[in-house]
Parts: C-alpha cells; sequence; structure tokens
C-alpha cells in the first residue's frame, strides 16, 4: 500500500467523527481524522451532559457494539443521575453531567493512541470524485489526499452563521470558523441542502451567581456506568442547580423581540421545537408565567456554569438583562454570550441505509449535517458509518440495525426514509418496540455483533457471555425452585402484605406479583442473595413484563415479515404495474432496500406494497420464498 | 412458504342464490373451524382428512356438551376442509357454505372474525395463492390489477357511500386518543419538565368516553346497519297506490296480498331484496286513509313507527288520480327523512302534475327525486333501483364483494380498537406503567389508522410540541 493512501478519511473531530474513526481504525483500517483544529477534538458544544430519554440508550448501544462514548462519559462523571426510576425500566434513562474539558481530553488521547489513527490538522475544501466514487479529499494545506472511503462529519460548520442579535457573522461555533467551500462542493455535486438552526445559552461567571437561595438538584447515590468496562466514577460528583425565569424576564424578551434575529426574519433556518429559545418559548407559551433554568457546571477546574433553558440568539444587551431578572444571577457576569446558528445540512433521504450517500458511491454522511441534533444521535451515526465504510474496504456485507433491534436503528430508518423537517432529536416515544429496546439490555441486545465487527476485545465478549449466562441461569432457577407453603414463608408473604401460597409455589410465580421484588426473593431464599443487583434487574424486568415483552416479541415478528424481503438496488419502480404514479415517484426518489422500509413511507398504501411484494416475487425469484 | 395470519371473506356475492359461500384461509383455519363447528358426526376438524365434507351447526357456543340448546346455532352448514399445500392458497383452507342469507353469512363471518381471523383486504386469497406458488407466474400482473382495482373500489365506497361520515367521525376519536397519548408521552419523555402529571383516575374516565365513541360508531355506522339489519327501505302511500304491487314487483314474488280494494295490507310486510349488490330489507306499510276503523288505524300507527325507522321512504303516489289531503299529510310525516318520490300508474292517464307534487313539499320545491313507474306493467323499475342504490352507495355500480370486505374491515378494525381500549382501562386499574398502558393506546389508534390510513407517530410528536413547552 502506498504510504499516502488512507483506507478512510473522517473529516470533523465532533461526537460522530470520534467515533467513526476510532471504529475504522479499531477494525484495522488505515484511518486519518482532519479537523480543522485538533485542540477542539471533542468539544461539547452545547450542554455539559450525556444521555437522557432516548439518548441514554443510544450512548448504551454504541458502548455495547464497542464504541467510545460511554466509557468517555462514564470517566468524566461529575453527576449521574437515573431520570424515570420511578416510572416503568422501559423509560429510565441514564444522564450525566460532565466535566467538558476532561472530556474533551479524553477523547484526544484515546484517538491520539489508537492504533492505526493519524490525526492531521487542515482544512478540507473538496471531496475528490471520480466517477461518481470519492475517491479522497483536497486539503488547503496538503493538497490532495487519496482514500478509499470519506466520511464527513462536519457538524454545524457548513455554512454556519452566527447570531447574536442582529449582528451575525460566519463560523462554526463561537470561536471556530465556517467551512464553506465543503458545503459548496456538496451542491455540486447535486445534493438537496437544507438549512436549520440551533443555538444556545449564554455561559455564566459561577463566582457571580447567587447558589445561596437556589434549590441543589443532587447525584443519585448509585452510579449506573454506560460502559461496562468501567469500574466506577473517578471524579468528584457535584450538583446542579435550578433556578426560575420570573415575569420580568418575560417582559425584557417581549420588549425586544425585534431585535431578536428568530422573530425579525433574519434567521430562516427551521429551529428545533424541543430545544427551543427562551424567545420561542415567551412567544408561543405566554400563558407560563415561568421557566426553569439548570444550571450545569462545566467542570471541576472552571467556574463556568451553563444555564440549560435560556438557550437565545438575542442581542448581547439584553441577555445581561434577561439573567439578572433570574432570582439567584441578579449580580451574574456573562463570560461567553449566547448565540445562535444556521448551517447547512443534507437531506437524509439521499442516504442509504449504511449512511453512504446514493449520489457518490464511497461517501458517508454522519451527524448534524443528516439534520439530527444532540451529542448522542451524532455519534451513533459516526459509529455506524465508520463500521460500514470499513466493512466496504474490507468488502464484507454492511452492518444494518433495524427498528427492532436498536434505538440506531429507528434513529438511521427514520432519517433516509421519512427525512426531516427540523433538527432530529430522539425520544423513547419514536421507538414502536420500547419495551424490548431498553438502555439496561444494550448489551444483551448487541454485544455479539460487535464482537463479530472485532470492535469488542476477546476478554470483555468473555465478560458478557458470563454475564448472558448468568441471567438465563437465574431465570431457569426461578422456574425450578418451589418454596413450600410453611408457616414461616406464609408469616413473611402475611408481612409484605401478599396472598398467602396453599401449595408449593415457584420462586418466578411469586416475583409475578406486583407487589414482590426481587429483594423479597433474597429473604426467601439463600442463593437469592448470591445474585447481584445487574443480574437480578434483567431477570425482575423479564419475568414481571413477560406478557408484554413477548406481545412485542410477536409485533417484531410481524415487523420482520417485509422487513426480510429485500428490493433489488437496480428495480425501476416505474415498471411496476398498477402503481400509482405518485407512488412511483416517490419510491423511485427514496430508493428503499426493503419491503418494510417502502411501507413506512409515507403515502405508499399497504396495496402498494402488496403489488410491490408480488412483483419482486415474479421478477426476482428467490430461494427462501420456496422454501417451507 | 409465505406465513400470514388467518384470513377470511364471504366468497359469494350478497344476497344473490340460496347458499352463500364463506372461505377461510391460513394457518389458524382449521383451529377456528373446530371453534365454531359441531359437526354431526361429532369429529373434530383437526382429525379429519383433507378435501372432505362435513355437515352441521355453526354456533357460538365453544363447549359441545351444551349440544342440546339451540339459541346458539347460526346456521346449517357444509363445511369442506382442504390441507396446506393442495388448497387454492396454498395455506390451510376451509370453506363454509351456509344459508345464502345476508344475516346468517353476516354473522358467521364475525364469529370467525371475533376468534381471531382477520377480514381478508381485497385480492388477498388471490395474492397468496401466487405467493405460494399456487398461480401461474403469467397471472401475477393480473394478481397487481386484481389488487389495485379492487381497492380503489372499496376505496371510492369507503369515502362516498358513507360521504366522509364515518372518517371525521373516526378523526375525531383518534383526536382523543392522540391527546391522551400526547400527554403520558410527553410526561415519559419529559420527566423533567413542568408537566402537569396525569392521574390514572382521570385517563381511565377519558378512556371510557373514547370506548363509548368507538361502541357507538359500531353501532350506529351505516356499514354495520347495512350488515346487521340491511338497509330498511318503506314504502308508504295512501291507500290503493299500488304500493304492495310495488314490493312484489320489485320482489318478483306474490307476498303481499294485493286487491284493488282500498287497505288490503294491515300490517307491515318486510322482504330482503337485493338491489345493485346492496342488500335491503324492504317494508310495505298500510295506506293511509282517515282512519275507519280500529285495526286500520292501528296499521297506520306501525307505519308511522316503520317510517321512523326506515333509512329510505319510498313514497307513492298515484299519477292518475289527483292527489288529496292523504298525499299532504303523508308528506308532512316524511319531512325530515330521505325519501324518493315514486309516481305510480305510469301507465294510465296522468292528472298529476310536477307542480302538484311540489306543493306537496313547500319547503323544498323541486328538490326531491322523483321516479315515474308503472309497477304493474314493470315499467321504471330499474331506474327506481338505480336510485335507490345511489341515495347509499354513490355512482359507480358497485362490485358486492367489496362492499361487504371494505365494510366488515371497517368494522373489525373497530372491534379491534375497542378491544385494545378496554385492555387499556384494565392496565391502568392494575396500576401498571404508563408505557403499558400506551402499548395499548396505540394498538387502538393504529387500528383506527387501518381505517382513514394515517400514521400517528408523527402526530404524538407533533402535539407535545404544541401542547407542552418542552425542551430546555
Amino acid at each position: 500500500m502506498k504510504k499516502d493512501i488512507y483506507d478512510v478519511i473522517v473529516v470533523g473531530g465532533g461526537h460522530a467523527g470520534i467515533e467513526a474513526s476510532s471504529a475504522c481504525a479499531s477494525m484495522g483500517l488505515k484511518t486519518l481524522l482532519v479537523s480543522m483544529n485538533i485542540d477542539n477534538i471533542g468539544q461539547m458544544s452545547c450542554n455539559p451532559a450525556v444521555g437522557g430519554l432516548g439518548k441514554s440508550q443510544l450512548v448504551k448501544e454504541v458502548d455495547a457494539l464497542g464504541g467510545l462514548m460511554g466509557e468517555l462519559t462514564d470517566r468524566n462523571c461529575i453527576q449521574y443521575r437515573k431520570l424515570n426510576s420511578s416510572k416503568g425500566p422501559a423509560v429510565q434513562a441514564s444522564r450525566v453531567q460532565v466535566d467538558m474539558r476532561r472530556y474533551q481530553k479524553s477523547a484526544q488521547h484515546t484517538l491520539e493512541n489508537t492504533k492505526n489513527l493519524d490525526i492531521k490538522q487542515d482544512i478540507v475544501e473538496r471531496i475528490i470524485v471520480k466517477g461518481k466514487k470519492a475517491c479522497g479529499i483536497k486539503t488547503r494545506i496538503r493538497g490532495e489526499i487519496k482514500a478509499k472511503m470519506v466520511v464527513l462529519t462536519p457538524g454545524t460548520f457548513l455554512h454556519g452563521l452566527l447570531h447574536i442579535g442582529l449582528k451575525h457573522f460566519p463560523g462554526g461555533r463561537l470561536g471556530d470558523a465556517s467551512s464553506d467551500k465543503l458545503s459548496d462542493n456538496l451542491t455540486e455535486f447535486g445534493f438537496k441542502i437544507g438549512r436549520f438552526k440551533t443555538g444556545t445559552t449564554p455561559r455564566l461567571d459561577g463566582r457571580t451567581i447567587n447558589f445561596n437561595i437556589l434549590k441543589p438538584q443532587y447525584p443519585d447515590k448509585e452510579f449506573v456506568p454506560f460502559s461496562s468496562n468501567t469500574t466506577g466514577l473517578k471524579l468528584e460528583q457535584v450538583p446542579c442547580y435550578i433556578a426560575h425565569t420570573t415575569p420580568k424576564t418575560h417582559r425584557i424578551i417581549r420588549d425586544n423581540l425585534d431585535r431578536s434575529p428568530l422573530f425579525s426574519g433574519v434567521i430562516t433556518g427551521t429551529g428545533v421545537r424541543y430545544c427551543p429559545s427562551i424567545e420561542d418559548k415567551i412567544v408561543k407559551f405566554p400563558e407560563r408565567e415561568s421557566h426553569h433554568v439548570f444550571l450545569e457546571p462545566e467542570g471541576l477546574d472552571t467556574n463556568l456554569y451553563y444555564p440549560n433553558g435560556i438557550s437565545t440568539s438575542l442581542p448581547y444587551d439584553v441577555q445581561i438583562d434577561m439573567v439578572h431578572s433570574i432570582k439567584g444571577l441578579e449580580d451574574a457576569r456573562i463570560v461567553k454570550p449566547g448565540y445562535g446558528i444556521e448551517h447547512d445540512y443534507v437531506d437524509p433521504t439521499q442516504l442509504k441505509v449504511t449512511l453512504e450517500t446514493k449520489l457518490i458511491e464511497n461517501l458517508f454522511l454522519a451527524g448534524q449535517i443528516n439534520g439530527t441534533t444532540g451529542y448522542e444521535e451524532a455519534a451513533a451515526q459516526g459509529f455506524m458509518a465508520g463500521i460500514n465504510a470499513a466493512l466496504k474496504v474490507k468488502e464484507r456485507k454492511p452492518f444494518i440495525l433495524n427498528r427492532a433491534q436498536a434505538y440506531i436503528g429507528v434513529l438511521i430508518d427514520d432519517l433516509i426514509t421519512k427525512g426531516t423537517k427540523e433538527p432530529y432529536r430522539m425520544f423513547t416515544s419514536r421507538a414502536e418496540y420500547r419495551l424490548i429496546l431498553r438502555e439496561d439490555n444494550a448489551d444483551l441486545r448487541l454485544r455479539k455483533f460487535g464482537y463479530e465487527l472485532g470492535l469488542v476485545r476477546k476478554n470483555d465478549y468473555r465478560k458478557f457471555k458470563a454475564r448472558e449466562k448468568a441471567i438465563a441461569d437465574e431465570m431457569n432457577r426461578l422456574k425450578k425452585v418451589k418454596l413450600k407453603p410453611t408457616r414461616r414463608i406464609n408469616k413473611k408473604l402475611g408481612s409484605w402484605k401478599t396472598s398467602l401460597i396453599k401449595e408449593a409455589v415457584s420462586l418466578e410465580y411469586l416475583l409475578k406479583r406486583p407487589e414482590i421484588s426481587y429483594d423479597h426473593l433474597r429473604l426467601l431464599d439463600k442463593e437469592a442473595k448470591k445474585v447481584t443487583n445487574e443480574i437480578s434487574y434483567q431477570v425482575e424486568i423479564n419475568v414481571k413484563y413477560q406478557g408484554y415483552i413477548k406481545r412485542q416479541e410477536k409485533e417484531i415478528e410481524r415487523f420482520k415479515r417485509t422487513e426480510r424481503i429485500k428490493i433489488p438496488s437496480n428495480l425501476d419502480f416505474s415498471e411496476v404495474p398498477s402503481l400509482s404514479k405518485e407512488i412511483k415517484e416517490k419510491l423511485n426518489r427514496l430508493k428503499p432496500f426493503n419491503l418494510g422500509q417502502a411501507s413506512r413511507i409515507s403515502g405508499v398504501t399497504p396495496a402498494a406494497i402488496s403489488i410491490l411484494m408480488v412483483y419482486i416475487k415474479k421478477n426476482y425469484r428467490t430461494r427462501r420464498t420456496n422454501r417451507k | 412458504m409465505y406465513r400470514e395470519d388467518t384470513i377470511a371473506a364471504i366468497s359469494t356475492p350478497i344476497g344473490i342464490g340460496a347458499i352463500g359461500v364463506i372461505r377461510l384461509s391460513g394457518g389458524k383455519a382449521i383451529k377456528i373451524a373446530d371453534q365454531i363447528f359441531r359437526s354431526k358426526s361429532k369429529r373434530r376438524m383437526s382429525k379429519v382428512p383433507s378435501h372432505t365434507v362435513h355437515i352441521g351447526y355453526i354456533t357460538t357456543e365453544e363447549k359441545r356438551s351444551s349440544s342440546k340448546k339451540k339459541d346458539d346455532v347460526i346456521d346449517e352448514v357444509l363445511l369442506t376442509v382442504m390441507r396446506a399445500p393442495n388448497s387454492y392458497t396454498g395455506e390451510d383452507v376451509v370453506e363454509i357454505s351456509c344459508h345464502g342469507s345476508m344475516v346468517s353469512l353476516n354473522n358467521i363471518l364475525s364469529l370467525i372474525l371475533k376468534k381471531g381471523a382477520k377480514a381478508a383486504p381485497p385480492g388477498e386469497f388471490t395474492k397468496r395463492a401466487f405467493l405460494n406458488g399456487r398461480l401461474d407466474l403469467v397471472q401475477a400482473e393480473a394478481v397487481c390489477d386484481i389488487i389495485s382495482a379492487k381497492t380503489a373500489t372499496s376505496l371510492h365506497i369507503a369515502v362516498n357511500q358513507l360521504n366522509g361520515q364515518l372518517s371525521s367521525r373516526i378523526n375525531n376519536i383518534r383526536d382523543k386518543l392522540i391527546n391522551i397519548l400526547t400527554h403520558i408521552e410527553a410526561s415519559l419523555d419529559y420527566p423533567e419538565e413542568d408537566i402537569p402529571s396525569l392521574r390514572k383516575d382521570k385517563v381511565i374516565k377519558e378512556i371510557n368516553r373514547i370506548s363509548c365513541l368507538v361502541e357507538e360508531l359500531l353501532d350506529t355506522s351505516l356499514s354495520g346497519m347495512i350488515f346487521r339489519e340491511g338497509l330498511s327501505v318503506a314504502i308508504v302511500g295512501k291507500a290503493n297506490v299500488g304500493k304492495s304491487t310495488l314490493l312484489n314487483t320489485l320482489l318478483q314474488d306474490d307476498k303481499a296480498i294485493v286487491t284493488s280494494i282500498a287497505g288490503t295490507t294491515r300490517d307491515i310486510i318486510e322482504e330482503w331484496i337485493n338491489i345493485e349488490g346492496v342488500p335491503v330489507k324492504i317494508m310495505d306499510t298500510a295506506g293511509f286513509k282517515g282512519a275507519r276503523d280500529e285495526i286500520e288505524d292501528l296499521g297506520i300507527q306501525r307505519s308511522k313507527k316503520a317510517i321512523g325507522n326506515a333509512d329510505l321512504i319510498l313514497f307513492v303516489i298515484d299519477l292518475s288520480v289527483p292527489l288529496n289531503k292523504d298525499d299532504e299529510d303523508i308528506a308532512e310525516i316524511i319531512a325530515g327523512k330521505r325519501y324518493i318520490v315514486v309516481g305510480n300508474k305510469n301507465d294510465l292517464k296522468g292528472v298529476v302534475k310536477k307542480s302538484n307534487i311540489d306543493k306537496l313539499f313547500p319547503l323544498s320545491p323541486g328538490r326531491y327525486s322523483l321516479v315515474k313507474i308503472s309497477a304493474l306493467k314493470r315499467r321504471g323499475i330499474k331506474q327506481l333501483q338505480h336510485s335507490i342504490r345511489r341515495l347509499f352507495t354513490g355512482k359507480d355500480r358497485v362490485h358486492t364483494e367489496s362492499v361487504l370486505v371494505t365494510n366488515l374491515r371497517h368494522k373489525d378494525a373497530l372491534r379491534r380498537a375497542g378491544e385494545t381500549l378496554v385492555a387499556a382501562k384494565k392496565s391502568c386499574e392494575n396500576n401498571d406503567f404508563y408505557e403499558f398502558v400506551v402499548l395499548e393506546l396505540r394498538m387502538s389508534l393504529n387500528s383506527l389508522g387501518e381505517i382513514t390510513g394515517e400514521v400517528s407517530n408523527e402526530d404524538i410528536l407533533n402535539d407535545i410540541f404544541s401542547k407542552f413547552c418542552v425542551g430546555k
């Protein structure tokens, strides 16, 4: 191999780029990561937290498959909380406040010590394309660098435009230049480009915040790491604080809406509804008298606080007044102003399920360029794009996760099938099989794939197999071990206000009762005492929610039927008889890769799916369907 | 082998012929047969050889021990068992030949659907036959055409026949369901926002309200009524205008007593007929005439009741004699109902003019439909039948099979929506976690979506953002 030819070049060192480059290098490929500013690799441009509903599942899944985000988060955790702990297991989610600077250092340290990975600081100006195939990049300093695959993860940098009040200037993030040539280049290739808007809050000097009158929010007592490789907390744990906006805050904002780029028409990109700016909230919900503001520490060695909830692009002087109108922040000093940012994104329906573009072969896109928001969403895409770029170099079958296997599957399927009209973020309600796709069982769902891909080390996999076996063994044991209706047992049951037993019953039978937990079993059965919490948690969920889990498994079986029927990539939908013109056009544009994906395209009717099924069967007879 | 749910449909045209055939296909076909069929030989269908025919009863009672009771028997039938792969679809197939009346066919099909079969979408049997290699490949394209053609027809019916009423009511129910789901999902996905917490008793109350709406719709939807009771049509008119002759002409059968003495028909006579594919229950009523005796008066009371219950009134007038007070009385009674004015005795010399008829309906002159016929000479009958059908099913000729299937699918989907609502309520009452309640509510929403063809997940997300101020 020539020395200047890489297998994969990853452009951009954000959360998508980190996972993409690390995955490729770990799979043994000669990989190059190019970043405009290597000191900023792994920066958290928005709030200093990882996880939350829907997002924690993504992080756990990336970790189960051998990605980095879980470990990086655990190592730099300064506050752990489990959200929804009083609700059911499917909607519980870990949320971690991290030390932002340490996180960045950890990420950089990990990448710098990754075998097969080169890191270069440079500005990428073009993708080199020959015959509709990407074969390298052209940078400002080094010129052409060749590669078999290119993964683009430029985040918000494409034609990034920052807004503070009516002032606006180009930039990828406050303090960083935007990347305009690359964006123009994508337009030249014929990609459909859209424009999104997002924003961030002013950063405050912690010494000027009156914490005495604010309500602290402390970490949970129990820490449940994202990564199975994590042994425990490494850093000191600190609280967040909750403040509230006041009627005065709202008045200040209302009085200055004419100087807001959002409401004076300067910003045209579509904003994030679920991460709205404070001016958005005030305008859309005028009846609300107060909004939460979470003061999140940016780290242990810094006084900076991130006031989550007042993302804004109002002018600097208004930001000052607004902050001062909040109780506890009367004297707070703004260190960095809040700002809005508009950026280009590529309509993600132009991607294949591997995140390779349909227009240019060997070019993969991941992260905010695909219209998403959030570190976790970016990491998940970067990871999958990296894996699939690597598999393509190795001429192996692509790695695809479907909606029934992972939130990652839901994320990618939503993006490539439906596209997105606003920055896309994950929610548990997007996953139709969320009872199965829990954060607690991500390893049980996905670890084996990570191992097969070569991303999970043998030793770690062995550890996982032991856990898997322990769970299965304990499930079996609970079925087999019977309790006799002795006076001792019934006395205990009576004290727990559950009905007494008249004949011998299994432990499983008892655990099914809503009022009986595994901890109760520990008081009835000696062996149960030896079972660790990690194992008993799984066992308890499996036993208690068996009925619901079985039901979802049945639904998944139905889902898989259409998912299994592949649509040949060369199929011309206009040749299919009896389909309406509108449906033909839609299908030709989106080129679904299986019948299930086709059925999720809006406007494609069940009848059209039947017709397609028959047509595919007729013209592309496969072995599978004839098998009994 | 291509595997799917077990499906069922009536395979013969409605209302025509002495027998009707219901076909079941799929893995559970024979199991369902055993649940609803009591063979006279006491054999279980799961035990009989393939391609055999059995006589017995379709019954709602599963326990065979109580076979003495007659109440639960729906029909005496012949049942044919054909096992995979040697059947039309290549799956296990059961065919039930029963009496051809709509009521019987419909009851049996409903029972089968309750036992877990799904109402077959248009072209489904043929599609399965093809996918399981039972059809020649050359026929594939034809299959596509059948599927699309039939779907087009049934869609057309769904839209026109129900005049948009069904979908607007279903959308109303969907909106209410989406509303609860929005609240629940928002509280699940945004634990740190101040979303007003939902009390379980409030959720239960709301689910009950929605359940009632679904039940109401099941009871009153036109499709439900047509299939349960048929479209009911009352023939009214003053004495001796030829109502019974019209009925007989429609029936082509002598059931009512026809004489030229006014007021011969004193009871209401009901008959089932098939008008261009729509099953119709047609009622002949006593003629209106200033009451002379008590029996006649009783008859008139009954006629008024029949008018109240009818979906459509055929108001028969005699074109050969001048209109009188009786006609005016009737016109007043039927105002507000759906009606067709039938000008009979077209074969005689006419004395009634359009303007005379207009005077009967001072509130809507000229806005009624008038069909001139001669019941005796059978003139204008086709046109009348056409007008009757048009009032309920739109312009185009309706393919009989798809009318039934489409509507039964709606009913089936509504029934499933109702069942999952009950399950959601139970889940609430058990104090289950909300995500389990959501599971049921979403299934309910999906069932309703099968009728209106709408996706729901985006709706819920959109609603969350418009109703709650969420996100930091």
